[in-house]
């Protein structure tokens, strides 16, 4: 897993609630065995004029003050609908190391932190406000602090955000989730045993 | 101290449970299909590990597989090289590690979510997981089910097991009777409209209630997978003697004296009177019309006798601009009656609402009609089975009969990854669970309805009361 500790970043906003993985990644780019390639692919139904070649100039990404946003600023239930990681990929590919929003899908959620982006959940007046800030401000970034939880504006407030302890350690070292679970291989095994003997049917599929 | 079915499901799943960390949460069974799956077998080759369980992975194509045929048979050469490299690839990952797939020539083939159940490989009591967020279908049966993302599909077949935060817990309690017409379907449909899109995140939500419990099992299915569409990590149905002897006789299901064993274990699962619910929410379904969506995500959504709201009446700027932008999207002009909107195409299919019931209540509204002009329709069964089933009991004709196409099995137009789908503009009556934009082709505008309530707009070309049709 790629690491996450702090970061100092230009910020794009979308100001858009509910926005769906579909939106995120359309369904056609799905059609591939490659976790890459998905740069293209993010808000391609908004961010192109007809053929995904063309930039749409009116949709927010496309406008030259926010090229080589590293934070995205989005509205509330962020990422819901389907489980795709392809969304993930495609907002990391494309440059995103941060989303901050109200609230996000719960699959989604998890996805982010597999894929080394950090998904900042902060109170809905104060993203409204960060909206506002950033409509108004060319070159307005954000800093945030995985360790300290905080994001701190260019003038200095400092608003905390609430995330897992054991999700912050693993994505403060970059921790390799399977090999984590399987150092407790021993309490899997044991788990199974039991777990056998109280639900055989369950076992019974060969 | 009195527990939830959720409570109890998670408890006997708990492989490792300690302060500080997340905890090791133990999967019974592991769908999975060819659309999410490939980078996460990459992932394991890559790592040089193996499936620690094949024996509780089954797989499945769906998502790209053809719903047309030639001679009886899908061949590659019905879908672009996209999506047959996805076919392939799934079929060559299945042989490699060891796990039974369902090929698209297998007469179990079908929607993951349609033949878990069908096939007996969704239990009461069971941690279901499958790389896709409608796998909260299973939860009808009374297990825990949730859609995870390709990464943990890795960590589930290296581990067997998945890193999770317990969710927290809600109920929905859903009462009244149906009248004629309507299904399960309006039932999801007006809750996630009154109750709202974000409703169920961070939760496990059992639905309850008397309504509930009158519902097949196949509606109950149709109610659990429209739980994501209302944010839910996952939905579920306490099991009782509908979903045992739904059950019973299944191919994967238990059988004789083991089957009888799990029925006793099963009756336990039920939430205890009194367990806490960190939230609970109450429906009334009394009076209930059958819903029509006007907009782009399932929240919006008013009865088929309403009308097309108009942005100007919201006083929330944030869902001001977001009707703004679906009225855009679909079309739509505020005041519109619903029953004015014109389709173009209908589409009968998804694992929210292609098994042999919704096909029956689709019948029941085509027989002796025909397909309006101009309107192309298709009926794109759950599963093979199913459509044996369909094409037994009669209800295949009636539809040929009526005009419209009758397919294959597969996820086709819901998700539109196969060739099935809509051009820019195009407007369809689905039963599928997404209006969001783009869904079902880029540009394509979709209205989610029953099976019912889309069959009719196929024969009378619009929006119709099917209580009076």
């Amino acid at each position: 897993m790629e690491p996450f500790t702090r970061l100092k970043g230009l910020v794009a906003p979308l100001n858009r609630t509910n926005v769906n993985t579909d939106e995120i990644t359309p369904a056609r780019f799905l059609k591939t065995i490659s976790r890459t390639g998905f740069a293209q692919a993010l808000f391609a139904n908004w961010r192109y004029l007809g053929d995904d070649q063309t930039p749409n100039p009116d949709f927010v990404l496309n406008q030259p003050r926010y090229q080589g946003a590293t934070i995205l600023l989005a509205g509330d239930n962020f990422g819901c609908g389907s489980s795709r990681e392809h969304a993930p990929w495609a907002i990391r590919e494309y440059g995103f190391r941060c989303v901050i929003a109200p609230s996000f899908a719960d699959i989604f959620y998890n996805n982010c932190f597999n894929n080394g982006i950090l998904p900042v959940t902060l109170p809905e007046p104060t993203v409204l406000e960060l909206f506002k800030e950033v409509e108004a401000t060319e070159g307005y970034t954000l800093e945030v602090d995985l360790a300290a939880q905080t994001v701190t504006t260019p003038d200095g407030r400092v608003f905390q955000f609430p995330i897992d302890a054991f999700r912050k350690q693993a994505m403060l070292q970059g921790l390799d989730n399977i090999g984590w679970t399987l150092s407790h291989l021993d309490e899997i095994r044991a788990f199974e045993e039991r777990r056998q003997q109280e639900a055989p049917w369950v076992f019974s599929l060969k | 101290m009195p527990k939830s079915m959720f409570e109890k499901i998670w408890e006997a799943h708990v492989v490792r449970d300690v302060p500080g960390e997340s905890t090791i949460l133990y999967i019974d069974r592991h769908l999975v299909h060819e659309a999410t799956s490939p980078q996460a077998f990459a992932g394991l080759r890559a790592a040089g590990r193996k499936v620690r369980r094949p024996d509780a992975t089954i797989a499945v194509l769906d998502h790209n597989v053809p719903t047309l045929q030639v001679r009886g048979r899908r061949v590659l050469e019905l879908v672009d090289q996209a999506s047959a490299l996805c076919i392939t690839t799934m079929e060559q990952h299945a042989r490699e590690f060891g796990v039974t797939l369902f090929d698209m020539n297998d007469e179990r083939q079908g929607i993951v979510h349609i033949i878990g159940p069908e096939q007996g490989l969704t239990l009461p009591g069971m941690t279901i997981v499958c790389g896709d967020s409608h796998t909260s279908t299973h939860g009808a049966v009374g297990a825990l089910a949730f859609g995870i993302g390709t990464s943990e599909i890795e960590h589930v077949l290296a581990t067997q097991c998945l890193l999770q935060k317990k969710p927290r817990s809600m109920n929905i309690r859903i009462e009244g009777s149906l009248g004629p017409g309507v299904t399960a379907k309006d039932i999801a449909l007006y809750m996630i409209g009154r109750l709202g899109t974000g409703v169920g995140t961070g939760h496990v939500v059992e639905f309850s209630g008397s309504a509930v419990r009158s519902l097949s099992m196949e509606g109950r299915m149709t109610l659990c997978n429209m739980a994501i569409e209302a944010g839910a990590r996952a939905g579920m149905v306490a099991p009782d003697e509908t979903t045992f002897t739904y059950l019973k006789g299944r191919p994967f299901a238990p059988k004789g004296t083991l089957f009888e064993k799990a029925v006793e274990a099963w009756k336990q699962l039920p939430s205890d009177p009194g367990a806490h619910f960190d939230t609970v929410h109450e429906v009334s379904i009394d009076g209930l019309a059958p819903q029509v969506t006007w907009g782009t995500n399932p929240g919006m959504v008013v009865d088929v006798t309403g009308r097309v709201p108009d942005p100007a009446d919201e006083s929330d700027p944030q869902k001001r601009r977001a009707y703004e932008r679906a009225l855009e999207y679909m079309g739509l002009e505020p005041g519109q009656k619903i029953t004015d909107i014109r389709v173009d195409t209908v589409f009968i299919g998804s694992c929210t609402n292609s098994r042999l019931e919704d096909l029956r209540l689709a019948a029941q509204m085509v027989k002796g009609r025909h397909v309006a002009p101009g309107v192309r329709a298709l009926v794109v069964p759950g599963s093979m089975q199913v459509r044996r089933m369909a094409e037994e009991e009669g209800l295949a004709d009636i539809f040929r009969e009526a005009g419209f196409e009758w397919r294959a099995s597969g996820c086709s137009m819901c998700i539109a990854m196969n060739g099935d789908r809509l051009s820019e503009g195009e407007r369809c009556a689905s039963t599928s669970n997404r209006n969001f934009e783009g869904r079902q082709g880029k540009g394509g505008r979709t209205h989610l309805v029953s099976p019912p309530m889309a069959a009719a707009a196929a024969i009378a070309g619009h929006f119709v009361d099917i209580r009076d049709f």
